[in-house]
């Protein structure tokens, strides 16, 4: 391959320290990956194999205990997200790396079209413009068109997972890491998902993914990355 | 950094003693221990915290009674004098170090480009002329004193508030208190201040009404890309305003990150306790 990756994860490990239970809980160790533009790499692994937390490492919800996670940014800047500063994690997360999770954070009173559009908005994005994008989205993952314009509070998990997807992926940021997207989605909107990573992929947007279905993985991996759990620490996991 | 990263505060070891203080205060208090001096008995409120923000940030300062989260606000806001410390307000190409400020310099730019928005309605207005008032109030000291032009702003700024322009004649010790705090906001913004200080600003509201103000507040920051400090105990406030987030006991910053990573992976024993117990 010739194309240089615009993610390197090198030997991260993550581990909790429970203060007041006194105990380190080993989640991540030893994980190397690559993520290249217009690929996905996806990460399998049974439960408990840290698969979340490497996304939360990148993103940086999580603090890595050790390890490099080395971003080659728009400006062409390699930046280690593990180390970096707050407001240029923030400033990358407005621009140019989005993460769908598994739960979906909104304002209280937002209608689900300004929800989807509102990483459009925030990269300063016209907001007519914005909100014509955040409807193809939302058109093109089956969310029914008479409840674009009320606020996500009362949909379904279903239906809110749709609007959370629409959100990462109208936003199309160059690296997007994505939490189990389809995880409460019935078949045929899956397969409308599985369309739009195919479209995002054509559009260079680099994607780190976990998928609960193997069939996903098979149709959309360009690179798959299996974890398994880390040891136990030391001894029986108390601090000392 | 990227375009629109524009600094416009940074606070630089912040310290503030109430009492005599002693060469032992600092090494004698903290987070492990108390904030009152045991040599002096003075209170040490806050020390060594130091911070920037951007424009159009949101930075949240949260801890319990005590913890000193409001003195660093006031200290800003020039409603008291700091011990220690510098801070700078980056504003239209100039800078101002708030510390040294005479009290006309401290008034313009408390006037003009700071809003400040207190807990106790009571604070921020005055409860005996009508709403529009306390905004016409806060418009003329900015210089402003064309009667039209002033009122027009503030029955607009009542409607983006949601207070009924019908009730801008009425004073506010006759509303509510979750209205209150809404003329308190439009006071607050009537200058479009860059920085914006909210200190305890839905406690003591009913859950529906915080939702509410909680809401407004978000949507003019994203309208106007106001930078603000908001201080709280409430780690729901917290959560649906802050992109950064310091955690403050006795006086002292113990842990300081992007909101989500304090509350998903706090390092420090107390904010876990903090956050576990809020679960």
């Amino acid at each position: 391959m010739t194309v240089a990756p615009i993610l390197r994860v090198e030997n991260f490990s993550k581990s909790f320290v429970l203060h007041e239970q006194g105990k380190v809980i080993p989640s991540s160790s030893g994980v190397n990956l690559k993520v290249y533009p217009g690929r996905l790499t996806a990460l399998i692994g049974p439960t408990g194999a840290g698969k979340s937390t490497v996304l939360n490492g990148i993103y940086r919800t999580y603090l890595a205990t050790g390890g490099r996670i080395l971003y080659q940014s728009g400006a062409g800047e390699e930046i280690d997200l593990a180390q970096a500063d707050d407001h240029q994690i923030l400033a990358l997360r407005k621009t140019e790396i989005g993460f769908v999770t598994q739960f979906l954070h909104f304002l209280p009173r937002q209608k689900t079209e300004d929800v989807v559009a509102q990483p459009l908005y925030q990269q300063g994005v016209d907001r007519h413009e914005a909100r014509e994008r955040a409807r193809q989205t939302l058109s093109a993952l089956n969310l029914p068109k008479r409840l674009w314009s009320i606020s996500p509070a009362t949909f379904s998990g279903g239906e809110k997972q749709r609007v959370n997807l629409a959100r990462g992926l109208t936003a199309k940021p160059r690296l997007l890491l994505l939490d189990e997207p389809t995880a409460s989605l019935d078949p045929a909107t899956t397969q409308r998902v599985v369309e739009q990573i195919d479209k995002l992929k054509k559009e260079n947007v680099a994607m780190l993914a976990i998928f609960h279905q193997m069939h996903l993985v098979e149709q959309l991996a360009d690179e798959v990355v299996e974890l398994i759990p880390p040891p136990a620490e030391n001894g029986n996991g108390e601090t000392s | 950094m990227k375009e629109g990263m524009k600094k416009i505060l940074e606070l630089d070891s912040f310290s503030k003693v109430y009492g005599r203080g002693c060469l032992r205060c600092f090494e004698e208090t903290g987070p492990e221990q108390t904030n009152i001096c045991p040599c002096c008995r003075s209170v040490v409120a806050a020390h060594d915290v130091s911070f920037s923000l951007y424009q159009g940030e949101i930075l949240g300062i949260m801890g319990e009674s005590g913890s000193g989260k409001s003195t660093v606000v006031k200290c800003l806001y020039s409603d008291g004098q700091p011990t220690a410390g510098v801070a700078t307000f980056y504003d239209n190409g100039q800078h101002h170090s708030l510390f040294d400020l005479n009290k006309a310099q401290q008034r313009q730019l408390r006037n003009q480009r700071f809003g400040m928005v207190y807990q106790n309605p009571n604070l921020g207005l005055n409860f005996d002329i009508s709403a529009g008032g306390n905004i016409a109030e806060r418009l003329l000291m900015s210089g402003d004193n064309n009667y039209g032009r002033i009122r027009q702003r503030a029955r607009d700024l009542l409607r983006r508030t949601e207070v009924l322009p019908e009730r801008m004649d009425e004073k506010p010790k006759n509303f509510s208190g979750g209205m209150q705090q809404r003329v308190q906001i439009a006071k607050a913004l009537a200058t479009d201040p860059p920085l914006l200080f909210l200190d305890e600003v839905t406690t003591g509201l009913d859950l529906s009404v915080q939702a509410a103000i909680l809401d407004l507040i978000l949507e003019i920051q994203h309208e106007l890309q106001t930078a603000m400090i908001v201080v709280t105990h409430d780690l729901g406030v917290i959560r649906l305003l802050a992109d950064r987030t310091l955690v403050m006991k006795y006086g002292r910053v113990i842990e300081a990150g992007l909101t989500d990573q304090i509350l998903e992976d706090p390092q420090h024993a107390y904010t876990q306790r903090l956050v576990a117990s809020a679960l």
